[in-house]
């Protein structure tokens, strides 16, 4: 080992960039197989990813290699298209679960401010929560309504893409853990009672009062694969578009635009919006820091 | 012409407020780079910090919308309650769940940039009391990136650059001036791809 490993200048130049040409060259690699595996599950078991947006996508679906112990992506498809299995496990790991009850309380209380004197003005409020996951901001919603007594004439519509969350939504159980947390940003959000007079604790959940489902309609929808409802006053729809690449979010603000009312009011996720799409024109900002917009027509 | 590198990432936690504020402050206003930052924030946190640190920031600072396009020179910072990525072209967000403990966490910014630029990454892991960015760091340096961690001495809390020193072979170890200096010469180099 000793004598020769003083590397010349002109040697170490030619490792870096031989050592570019490696890694690039496996990107690459990565970048086929990744639109294969993409390809296959669609074409295979009918869910499409392929329009979702990249960072995060394949950040979760090395997750789910490494939590698995799937060693190259090339494997993962072929337990996609042979052990059905696997593909139930991937899709629960693809799917982002995460939600919390009136998370961004100033969301909710800037609803209750801008969006509440609207409805008021209408006989019937129809509501569409698209990508509502495991139900926490559609009963955070019901509570809002009920507060500002427009619950009884509304109708609320909570889709998502993935049947096994929306079972848990049904059920309107959440941990017990979070409603301390629940309850701290139920107060910041406008809530103008107790936030433990809507549900009982039993065990490790606190089961949510089943009235607040009732004028609620949980159902399967795939925002990237299928059509719209139809008029709508509100449609929410936070932090969801974000997992979507460009082409797919202008896709389902577009659906979105086919199902509103007139004058349909929009909500976004507090780091997303209309801007670097091709729907800012038809829309007016009625909070700008809290993504809720009008439509113009 | 464009350059060897196409972006640049920098992660902080405990002192990251004063750090970034000398580091940007050292940079000049025309950097040609994009600078992505991970500054440890509670979800609560408010637009003080993107106030304080647009201040000192030479380079126009935005707090990171997702989706924003990321052509050429600016800073943009991780907000509270997200995590910070990148695409090709853009910035992307996400709600997933925090990385020990974090949203944002530096190791999810570093692997999406190490992901989507490769080589053209340069990786900044500054002044921190967690372990957060060494796993990122690693996987910049895996793709042929360049690393940059804060000389532990220098910073405010020694013990995330020191963690990441004992496991990523970092390109330089360099106080906060030498950092912004190297970052210009970096942002000069020729383009080799």
């Amino acid at each position: 080992m000793a004598g020769s490993t003083i590397p010349t200048l002109s040697n170490w130049t030619s490792d870096v960039v031989a050592k570019q040409r490696f890694t690039d060259a496996t990107s690459e690699l990565e970048r086929l197989e990744m639109e294969l595996l993409l390809t296959a599950i669609y074409r295979h078991h009918g869910f499409d990813f392929r329009a979702y947006a990249p960072a995060s996508l394949h950040r979760r679906i090395r997750r789910h290699m490494e939590n698995s112990g799937v060693p190259t992506i090339s494997r993962l498809i072929e337990l996609v298209l042979h052990q059905p299995p696997a593909m139930q496990r991937l899709l629960h790991d693809l799917s982002v679960n995460v939600t919390a009850m009136f998370r961004d309380p100033s969301f909710f209380l800037e609803f209750r401010n801008t969006v509440v004197p609207l409805l008021r003005t209408y006989p019937t409020v129809r509501i569409w929560h698209a990508g509502c996951s495991t139900g926490e901001e559609v009963y955070a919603m019901s509570i809002l309504l009920e507060e500002e007594g427009l619950y009884d004439r509304s109708r609320i519509y909570a889709t998502d893409m993935d049947s096994t969350v929306l079972d848990q939504a049904r059920q309107g159980i959440f941990p017990l853990a979070r409603m301390k947390e629940y309850t701290a940003n139920y107060f910041l959000g406008g809530g103008k009672r107790s936030l433990n007079e809507y549900y009982t604790a039993k065990y490790d959940g606190a089961l949510f009062a089943p009235r607040l489902a009732r004028n609620v309609l949980f159902t399967q929808h795939n925002l990237a694969m299928d059509k719209g409802f139809s008029e709508f006053n509100v449609i929410v729809c936070r932090n969801v578009l974000i997992y979507f690449d460009r082409t797919l979010k202008d896709h389902v603000l577009g659906l979105f635009s086919e199902s509103f009312a007139t004058l349909g009011v929009l909500c976004l996720g507090r780091k997303e919006s209309l801007r670097f799409t091709a729907f800012e024109e038809d829309f007016s900002v009625l909070s700008a820091r809290e993504k809720i917009y009008r439509r113009n027509k | 012409m464009s350059g060897r590198y196409e972006l640049v990432v920098i992660g902080t936690s405990t002192g990251g407020l004063h750090a970034l504020t000398r580091l940007l402050s050292s940079l000049p206003g025309s950097y040609r780079l994009p600078i992505l930052i991970v500054q440890h924030r509670s979800k609560d946190s408010d637009e003080r910090l993107s106030g304080l640190l647009r201040v000192a920031s030479r380079i126009p600072l935005h707090e990171a919308e997702d989706k924003q396009p990321l052509e050429g020179p600016g800073v943009y910072l991780g907000p509270p309650d997200y995590h910070l990525l990148v695409e090709r072209d853009s910035i992307a967000l996400s709600t997933e769940e925090p990385v020990a403990y974090s949203r944002p966490s530096i190791d999810v910014l570093f692997e999406s940039a190490a992901y989507s630029h490769g080589s053209g990454v340069i990786g900044v892991l500054l002044t921190g009391a967690n372990q957060d960015g060494t796993r990122g760091l690693q996987e910049i340096k895996l793709r042929g990136g360049y690393v940059i961690v804060q000389d532990p001495d220098s910073a405010e809390s020694g013990f995330m650059p020191k963690h990441a020193m004992k496991n990523v072979l970092a390109d330089r170890v360099l106080g906060l001036e030498q950092i912004a200096a190297e970052l210009v010469v970096r942002a000069s180099e020729a383009g080799a791809r």
